[in-house]
């Protein structure tokens, strides 16, 4: 088997399939970045709308914890054939890609939404009180103190959450979108060893998510104490004041 | 006319059982009123009442002989430009330094020219006995330097009334006399205050009135000396026998 595989490695290195790849590596990449900026903005919304400090209006607290209660549940392949079936019934023509992407942002903003709400409500309710009293509102507050000082809950999980994330793309592949796991089976499907073909994910899934995990580390070490960046100033771990 | 009336102001937290009961206080201008009373007897919810933090069920709020309506958004915004509260537990934005907690509502809600608010900020920070600390953080102050940078903070809205909600509560008994020299010096300065304290010594040495309350209302009212030395009712007898040791 061995032998195998290292005649194998100079064709399956080869520039076609090293293309191949690196497309798909390219429409994972896509896939984890689009659903995660449009949903963790949805999800963003979601959170300050579940804030009775920012928002009080009860309609929409129901509606976004409906949201994101429903969504957190639900696992990835279920949302994903749940979207593709809701673009049918609309009546809308849209690529995999499309359908995937709307179901990464969805599962986002679900579960960042639960994830900002929980940075937002460890803050003392004693603030938003004094805020309250000076005639800050609640967007004012979410700017200048709420979201520093939650920064440090928040960011850490959600870094977490979008390695989950990318990692839960795969499930794309269910539907031939063309992203990495579904590359993957087809180098294999044309003959290379499971090993290489598989090894080859392996090894590309952790060029995405393991700087994600190191980044999410260091970012728990310097929002451990909230301090106001201004532009040009260094952060604070990194001036040496932590 | 009163600058601040309370009339048969009721409130309560959760619609039933209410926290404040009929009370009603009267507050010229430079006056100092203490709120005494055993925990829970609605000294603090008369604050947070007064603030617009807890909506009045029922009584009236006139500042100035202008009738405060805590329904209406405008009016209780209105009211928030002229009443200042410091809370028990400092309440200070924990990224910003001292500087910018003092100056941000002048600067951010006020719209105040940003150089006016800091040199005032300062002066005030400095009167607190802060002036060495303007870019302290304050995670990187005591408990009673927050306290100090709190009063500085609601002073810099400039109020009309101040309103104290047991600021040494929440401090050691070493840090309470910094905090309670900065409330002598505002007092000096003829500040109306609306203090709620169990610094006995301070209430009768600054206050024009003493207030007690007990379940929600106001049982007793009158000078310090007079409250302490010759307390009428016996709920003040008791209160007052208790925390000065007759």
């Amino acid at each position: 088997m061995g032998g195998s595989l290292l005649e194998q490695l100079p064709l399956f290195l080869s520039y076609s399939n090293v293309s191949f790849l690196a497309q798909a590596f390219g429409v994972t990449l896509a896939l984890s970045i689009v659903g995660a900026v449009v949903g963790y903005t949805v999800g963003a919304l979601l959170a300050f709308i579940r804030n009775r400090h920012v928002v009080d209006v009860l309609p929409a607290r129901f509606l976004s914890v409906g949201f994101s209660e429903t969504f957190r549940r639900v696992p990835f392949l279920v949302k994903l054939m749940v979207v593709f079936f809701a673009f049918e019934v609309v009546g809308m023509r849209v690529s995999m890609f499309t359908v995937t992407a709307t179901t990464v942002a969805l599962a986002a903003a679900a579960f960042s939404a639960e994830i900002m709400r929980a940075g937002l409500e460890a803050l003392p309710e004693s603030q938003w009180d004094a805020a309250e009293s000076m005639n800050m509102g609640g967007v004012m507050s979410l700017r200048l103190w709420a979201l520093p000082q939650s920064w440090k809950v928040i960011l850490p999980p959600a870094l977490s959450f979008t390695v989950g994330l990318i990692k839960s793309t795969s499930i794309a592949s269910q539907i031939s979108v063309f992203e990495l796991t579904y590359a993957a089976k087809v180098l294999n499907e044309r003959g290379f060893s499971p090993v290489l073909s598989f090894g080859s994910l392996l090894v590309l899934y952790f060029i995405i998510c393991y700087p994600l995990n190191l980044y999410a580390r260091r970012l728990e070490r310097q929002l451990e104490r909230p301090r106001d960046w201004k532009p040009g100033a260094p952060l604070l771990a990194e001036s040496g004041a932590a | 006319m009163h600058h601040l009336e309370i009339d048969r102001l009721t409130a309560s937290y959760d619609g039933k059982e209410h926290v404040l009961v009929d009370v009603s206080i009267q507050v010229a201008k430079g006056e100092i009123i203490s709120l005494i009373g055993p925990s829970g007897s609605g000294k603090s919810s008369l604050l947070r009442s007064l603030m617009g933090l807890l909506v009045p069920k029922s009584g009236e709020v006139m500042l100035d002989g202008e009738k405060v309506d805590y329904t209406n958004k405008k009016s209780v915004k209105a009211l928030r430009e002229r009443l200042a509260i410091v809370f028990q537990q400092y309440n200070l934005f924990q990224n910003m330094d001292a500087l910018r907690n003092v100056t941000v509502a002048p600067v951010k809600i006020r719209k105040r020219n940003a150089r006016e608010v800091e040199e005032e900020a300062t002066a005030l920070l400095r009167k607190v006995g802060l002036g060495d600390k303007l870019h302290a953080y304050p995670d990187e102050l005591s408990g009673g330097q927050q306290q100090r940078v709190a009063i500085a903070r609601a002073l810099a809205l400039k109020p009309d009334i101040l309103l104290l909600d047991e600021v040494t509560s929440a401090l050691d008994p070493e840090l309470v006399s910094e905090v309670l020299d900065a409330i002598r010096i505002l007092a000096a300065d003829g500040m109306t205050m609306l203090m709620v304290s169990h610094e006995m010594a301070l209430v009768r040495e600054i206050s024009t009135k003493v207030v007690m309350m007990d379940r929600g209302s106001v049982i007793e009212e009158g000078s310090a000396d007079r409250v302490f030395d010759n307390p009428r009712t016996r709920r003040c007898q008791a209160f007052v026998g208790k925390i000065l040791g007759h």
